[in-house]
């Protein structure tokens, strides 16, 4: 995929309600969807170094061409079961802003579907979603109905995810 | 924010200018008749000046321009460097930082605050400079271009009028140039008092021209405009005339010098300069006199040009300036090269990867067992480690620069205080890492206030010790096994065991039974929430300070420790590595992880056969030579899992020793697989609440490795086992009968 293209469109986003393009892909038999701008690359699912004391959501850290980048198995974070590594399982490199500096972060995803565009967001609802709804920017419409659009400050929020494991050494 | 390149440097000159004003003040007070300070004191300042000058900056010029007429009173003599004086030219310092700063942003206007302390300082200076604050200004008035007034002098004129002369070239009517109407423009920026017209140049009537100008002019300009606006006047006539200007209380030489330079006869242009005014008769007099006698001082090259050619001033001194100083830094540039940090940064990343490669290759080089391939690999790298090591010399600075700048905060903190304190400084020329450097400042300083505030006594009590008076504070640096080793040390009081012990207690960092040694109980200091003081100063002993420093120590991958003796004196020591971007590690693999433990730290390795009849029952103590040493079983703590063959306690077990300050742990691992040149890669702010863990690494495979940080580790251990003790011996109460 190439994310150059799509970075293009910076101007165009402003206007976010409008139309903005979306990566959508598969983690539990779920669709989610992340804005384009986040992504930063996507990778082939690789063996990972775990790093101790971490929650168990934090899967390890990646060698990301000389850099260490921490990666997140995102059906633990929706506090959902762990999905199976199979050929298809990805790790989709985004890019949040903390304390005004950018932080490459990786996620772990079943498959990962295509790119759509998307001109109609609703709200989240305020329950009865399958995760967290702050993790959820809002919903948008798709032809097949409606496409959860995840919230990555909150779903990776790093003051949530630097908590360390209580219960790490007996 | 970018900023302008001129401003950029200017911002980054007039920094490097204020520390060694300040550091020469601290110098001048131990020394203060040494010349060559103040000469360069007065250098400093003026470069300042100069440099804010050009880019407008007037607060800065204006108040600079008052300190450094007072410093060329010291300069030449007329006063004395007495510590008031001192005193004063410090907080003037800081001020024209604070100036430097606001001009810097958008050269702002000064708030209240800042032009209150301007006003307040200016008048301090002033009451140095006495009555002859004008005067000065007149010496100067030529740099700044100001408008000057002053009083007469011996040797400068009484007249304070512009003095022109105007001498107009044949063809400048033929150029079309009316010179009368630059006479008349001139009257524009302000009053004619007299001009005389000189016709002695007219040929005889028959042999006139009448399209040629044979007239000259001496003018007598009463105007508040600068030399420049009267340059302005002429600029159009500038190639068909000969002009001379003269600025107010020109010096009599200056005159002397016009007169000889004018075609005129001497004595006749002598007589119309007094008819002008611009020349009393007695100045004539003796000017004509002096003049006859050849006497006449060579001038100074500068005042030649001036007044030969019209050429702005402030361009001339600019130039004398620009060639003073080029002389001034020659000799250290030639040394040393200015280069932008963030190419320095590059360039230690570029070879962090070159690193990461090359022991990629050389895995791969074993791999293959062909002998030349790794003969050849060694050789490269064996390079490749020396590159590693020249390029982080690169960022090696000496700890000099951070020790001067206590000083002052000695000098001062100290009076405040009423204590006399010494200085000393040992190991200046120690190097180390940049960014090591930048960080270590604030640690420093808290441990350094904390001796002036609770270390050394104040004069009565040392007089009454038995001690010498002036009490001693030094910094020491140096290099030690491949770390760097800072101490502060005094020679005050010493730490005060018991009142550690209660404040320990009543804060319950330590249970009421603890047997404790004398050297665990002074580095009790360091616990979070610990403050002896009784008092809160604003010095130290906010209750936060100590904790502070270690952590701020430790996140440097450093250590600190303190010594004491009751009544001497006590040192702080701090141990910090040479560099935070490449160290030698030791990589050993626990389960199927890879963990570096930094080579620095290790004391030895062995092999769990050989102590497997000391370890004791629990596992969690060993013993060697004699001593009992703490063991960390890794899988354990890190959560690993272990192959089902390596079982707990297995005979294949390693157990790396490691010291931590002056205390060792042993480390068990599963397989030691060698040295390992570690790049450390920042892990990042997620992983920011890590214990035990200081960084990462990419290592030869491309796997990620994470690097052991053994005092945080060890800590963390003691801690979790304190509480499980703590959980255990309720539970023992609860439930006795249960354990046997």
């Amino acid at each position: 995929m190439n994310t150059e293209n799509l970075n293009e469109n910076d101007s165009a986003t402003d206007e976010i309600e409008q139309s903005a393009q979306y990566l959508t892909f598969m983690l539990g038999g779920e669709v989610f969807a992340i804005n384009i701008l986040n992504i930063r690359e996507i990778l082939e699912y690789t063996a990972l170094t775990e790093v101790p004391m971490t929650p168990d959501f934090i899967a390890g850290v990646l060698n990301l061409r000389g850099s260490v980048v921490p990666v997140i198995n995102l059906a633990l974070r929706f506090e959902k079961a762990d999905t199976p590594i199979t050929k298809r399982t990805s790790i989709v490199i985004v890019e949040i802003s903390h304390d005004e500096q950018k932080l490459d972060i990786g996620v772990i995803v079943d498959i990962v579907n295509e790119v759509i565009e998307i001109d109609e967001v609703e709200p989240a609802p305020t329950f009865g979603a399958t995760i967290r709804t702050d993790f959820i920017e809002g919903m948008g419409k798709t032809d097949g109905g409606f496409t959860i659009i995840l919230d990555l400050n909150h779903v990776l929020s790093v003051d949530e995810l630097s908590v360390l494991k209580a219960t790490a050494a007996q | 924010m970018t900023m302008d390149p001129g401003l950029q440097a200017f911002s980054e000159e007039s920094c490097e200018m204020l520390e060694e004003i300040e550091n020469i003040l601290l110098k001048l007070e131990d020394d203060p008749d040494d010349s060559s300070l103040i000469n360069e004191l007065f250098r400093s300042v003026h470069t300042i000046k100069g440099a804010a000058g050009l880019f407008g900056f007037d607060n800065v010029v204006s108040f600079t321009h008052v300190t450094e007429s007072v410093m060329m009173k010291v300069r030449d003599g007329e006063l004395a460097v007495t510590s008031d004086l001192l005193n004063l030219l410090l907080s003037c310092r800081d001020h024209i930082m604070v100036l430097v700063d606001i001009a810097l942003l958008d050269n702002a206007a000064l708030d209240a605050e800042t032009r209150q302390t301007d006003g307040q300082l200016s008048e301090k200076l002033n009451v140095f400079l006495g009555g002859d604050l004008k005067l000065m200004e007149t010496e100067t008035a030529k740099e700044v271009a100001d408008v000057p007034e002053s009083d007469a002098s011996s040797g400068n004129m009484q007249n304070s009028n512009w003095h022109i002369s105007l001498r107009f070239k044949e063809n400048v009517l033929c150029d079309g140039m009316d010179p009368l109407s630059f006479i008349r423009y001139l009257s524009t920026i302000g009053d004619i008092e007299s001009l005389t017209t000189l016709y002695e140049s007219l040929p005889p009537p028959a042999q006139m021209n009448p399209e040629s100008c044979y007239l000259g002019f001496e003018i007598s300009l009463r105007s508040e405009a600068k030399k420049e606006e009267i340059e302005e006047v002429f600029e159009f006539v500038q190639e068909d005339c000969v002009i001379h200007i003269l600025p107010p209380h020109s010096h009599v030489d200056q005159f002397i010098q016009l007169i000889e330079e004018l075609p005129e006869e001497n004595l006749k242009l002598g007589e119309i300069l007094k008819l002008s005014g611009a020349l009393t008769e007695r100045e004539l007099q003796e000017a004509l006199t002096e003049q006859a006698s050849g006497e006449v001082e060579q001038p100074l090259i500068g005042d030649v040009v001036t007044a030969q050619h019209v050429v702005e001033t402030e361009v001339v001194n600019a130039a004398v300036e620009k060639q003073k100083q080029v002389k001034a830094s020659k000799a250290r540039e030639s040394q040393l090269i200015r280069v932008n940090a963030e190419k320095l940064e590059t360039l230690i990343n570029l070879i962090g990867e070159l690193v990461i490669s090359g022991a990629h290759t050389s895995l791969l080089a074993k791999k293959s067992k062909d002998l030349k391939l790794l003969e050849s690999i060694g050789q490269m790298s064996q390079q490749v480690e020396e590159i590693r090591n020249a390029a982080l010399g690169l960022r090696m600075v000496q700890i000099g620069e951070t020790f001067n700048k206590f000083r002052r905060v000695v000098r001062e903190l100290s009076k405040d205080l009423g204590k006399e304190i010494n200085l000393v400084i040992e190991g200046a020329d120690t190097e180390l890492d940049k960014s090591v450097v930048d960080k270590i400042g604030d640690p420093l300083m808290h441990l350094v206030r904390n001796s002036i505030d609770h270390g050394i006594e104040a004069s009565e009590q040392r007089t009454a010790k038995n001690k010498p008076v002036v009490g001693e504070l030094k910094l020491s640096a140096r290099h030690e096994s491949g770390s760097i080793v800072i101490e502060i040390s005094d020679d005050g009081n010493g730490l005060n065991k018991e009142k550690i012990l209660t404040k320990a207690l009543e804060k319950g960092l330590i249970a009421d039974n603890q047997s404790l040694t004398e050297a665990e109980i002074h580095n009790l200091i360091f616990k979070p929430g610990f403050s002896t003081a009784a008092t809160v100063s604003n010095i130290s002993g906010r209750g936060v300070g100590m904790d502070v420093v270690r952590t701020n120590i430790e996140s440097l991958r450093g250590q600190v420790e303190v010594h004491s003796v009751a009544g001497s004196g006590s040192v702080f020591s701090i141990r910090l590595p040479l560099t935070l971007a490449i160290i030698d590690g030791f990589l050993v693999r626990v389960g199927h992880q890879s963990f570096i433990i930094p080579l620095d730290l290790i004391e030895e390795c062995i092999s769990s056969q050989d102590i497997t009849q000391s370890l004791y029952k629990d596992g969690n103590t060993i013993e060697l030579r004699g001593k009992v040493i703490p063991v960390i079983r890794l899988a354990d703590i890190y959560g690993i899992q272990v192959e089902s063959n390596e079982k707990p306690n297995n005979l294949n077990d390693n157990i790396v020793i490691t010291h931590y300050g002056s205390k060792l742990v042993g480390l068990i691992v599963d397989e030691l697989l060698g040295e390992y040149q570690t790049v450390i890669k920042p892990l990042g702010k997620i992983f920011q609440n890590l214990r035990g863990i200081s960084g990462a690494t990419i290592l030869g495979s491309g796997e990620v490795g994470l690097i052991i940080e053994v005092p945080t580790l060890a800590n963390y251990v003691q801690e979790l086992q304190q509480n499980s003790f703590m959980a255990n011996s309720e539970q023992q109460v609860n439930s006795s009968s249960l354990l046997h």
